[in-house]
């Protein structure tokens, strides 16, 4: 007879003595970056298979805007992706702006760029701090990063009152105009990102440790990225030449200069590099935005925001989040809330592909792959 | 040569622990308890509703129930309870008022909507940050006494913002008494045109 009760896990001996093992990573493990669950299939430390695990951040966002006026669902878009709320307003505002026939003014478009390209500097910023920190590089790129990010959320705090919780887009324009002083900060704060960005490549870019880390590590193939839908950064490391801004060239994008930066190997270096080359690119389209930024009213004065009631229609619409394609599709019967409600979130796409990446590589590097797909939990489950 | 990215790496450690020592831009960290950041003016926390009298707080309430923040509030936080009677506001005009007004702060998400939609410049978000309290229930809800603060605590928080309402009521206000002085006057002149029309009966 066995000293070990039949039932207790470690009277169950057959898993441990075998080859494969099954790990499961998360809810609470800090490198998923949230309640993210994943469940490895090992052979030794090589993964035979992976299954991400998630919902347990499931709010019931999408219904519960079928029961809120258009107005109301604004706080509620920043709570998906709560690092880049000012793109994810923007995006729903553009959607319900072309349901309900509005235009945004002049003004109002080109602080929407700065808003969001200011937004793309700190998310980027944020997860390449997050994907060092899961190489193993405890604490200082990752406080170096959220220094300079911190800034940029003072700037959001100033304008909108909340660091995260922008709540600031509205139909037809901004819910404030922004003052002159903030303006000259913002100019400032730019530039000095600038040279962080300078200062953080050469702490990071070159160090032999993070190459053999990351290059040849998660390789996402470009048909694969296409025909998952994968968009955003890790589409483009992927050497898919394919940007909203540039696609589609909603709002006023088509008046900058900038370029779109490509990947060659789609692995996590590319990943990695593909965002600070886009900060960069970031940097460019801000300067042009602050030279040009033209003076008038911040939104339309006949604006209707509040008991907004849209013609029947549907309408879907997207923009170029940091992440990749945010999307809103909308569904109006006439009445004061949407019919239906939907949003295509960048980071849930993205994760499809992430057994995929893992697959062969060891455990230790699932965590920077999924560092490098720039998750947020909060938009996967909405 | 390898291990070059390393050593520049190191460079750039030691660049920023030195210039934590002597340069702002490198300071990251507050000493909480001790230094109180101050937030900027546009933060918001919670809202509370604004009063015009010092003495008689409840009594001179801006509200007057029209229930459209409550209508409006995504998360649906605002319980209003209308009154029967009328009360004088500022203005000495009879207006209704919130017999209860409670918001429950454990489910608001500081949105300012409910600053945005109302009409009377009567509720506005405050800037208190340190909210933590000791009850769940009873601390949380807060109640009509909870959320009244006068106009000058509104003044304090945020003066340019308090300045414009100010001036904005006050412009309403003597648009308001010139169209009654205006009305008075041409009810006087009217009763005075019939009174002079008016043939005086001949005795």
């Amino acid at each position: 007879m066995s000293i070990m009760p039949e039932n207790s896990y470690l009277g169950r001996t057959s898993e441990v003595q075998g080859d494969i093992l099954e790990v499961s990573m998360g809810p609470h493990h800090p490198s998923t970056h949230g309640v993210f669950r994943m469940v490895a299939t090992l052979d030794g430390e090589t993964i035979l298979k992976l299954k991400p695990v998630f919902g347990y951040l499931h709010r019931n966002h999408e219904k519960l805007a079928e029961g809120t006026s258009y107005l109301g669902i604004m706080p509620y878009t920043d709570r998906l992706d709560y690092l880049n709320s000012m793109t994810n307003n923007w995006s729903y505002a553009l959607a319900v702006e072309k349901l309900s026939g509005q235009v945004a003014t002049e003004r109002a478009e080109y602080v929407r760029v700065i808003l969001a390209e200011l937004s793309r500097l700190q998310n980027h910023i944020c997860l390449a701090g997050f994907l060092l920190q899961d190489t193993g590089a405890s604490g200082t790129p990752l406080m170096y990063a959220f220094r300079e990010r911190e800034k940029i959320l003072d700037l959001f705090e100033s304008l909108s009152g909340s660091r995260m919780m922008c709540n600031f887009q509205r139909f037809g324009g901004c819910r404030l105009d922004i003052p002159e002083d903030w303006i000259e900060k913002a100019k400032i704060i730019v530039e000095n990102f600038r040279v962080f960005l300078d200062e953080f490549e050469a702490l990071v870019t070159g160090n032999e440790i993070v190459l053999s880390r990351t290059q040849g590590i998660g390789i996402l193939k470009p048909d694969l990225a296409i025909n998952a839908g994968i968009t955003g950064p890790v589409l483009r490391a992927s050497g898919v030449n394919y940007d909203l801004r540039k696609v589609d060239a909603y709002g006023i994008y088509s008046r900058f200069d900038f370029r779109i930066p490509l990947g060659k190997y789609g692995d996590t270096y590319d990943r990695y590099m593909i965002r600070v080359l886009e900060m960069r690119e970031s940097i460019k389209i801000l300067d042009q935005a602050f030279a040009t930024l033209p003076a008038g009213p911040i939104i339309d004065p006949k604006a209707k925001n509040r008991g907004l009631r849209p013609k029947v229609g549907e309408i879907y619409s997207r923009i170029e989040g940091p992440k990749g394609e945010i999307g809103f599709y909308l569904i109006s019967e006439g009445g004061p809330n949407p019919y239906r409600y939907r949003i295509r979130p960048p980071s849930l796409i993205n994760l499809t592909t992430l057994e995929d990446m893992c697959l062969g590589q060891s455990i230790a590097d699932a965590v920077i792959i999924l560092g490098s797909i720039d998750i947020v939990l909060g938009e996967v489950d909405r | 040569m390898y291990g070059f990215g390393l050593i520049r790496g190191l460079i750039v450690t030691g660049k920023n622990f030195v210039q934590s020592f002597y340069n702002p831009s490198r300071y990251t960290t507050q000493e909480y308890p001790e230094v109180k950041s101050t937030p900027p003016e546009a933060y918001r926390s919670f809202p509370f509703l604004v009063t015009d009298s010092e003495t008689d707080p409840l009594g001179a309430l801006r509200c007057v129930a029209c229930l459209t923040c409550e209508k409006e509030c995504p998360a649906q936080c605002i319980f209003i309870e209308k009154s029967k009677d009328k009360k004088p506001d500022a203005n000495g005009r009879l207006q209704f008022y919130p017999t209860q007004f409670i918001i429950d702060s454990s489910v608001c998400m500081s949105c300012q909507i409910c600053v945005e939609v109302c009409p009377f410049d009567s509720i506005k978000m405050d800037k208190v940050f340190e909210v933590a309290v000791s009850s769940r229930f009873e601390n949380l809800l807060l109640t009509r006494d909870k959320l009244t603060k006068s106009n000058q605590y509104f003044h304090l928080i945020s003066p340019s913002e308090a300045q414009e309402v100010d001036d904005r009521l006050a412009a309403e206000r003597k648009v308001a008494q010139e169209k009654a002085a205006a009305q008075a006057k041409a009810k006087a002149e009217a009763a005075a045109l019939a009174a002079q029309v008016k043939p005086v009966p001949a005795p």
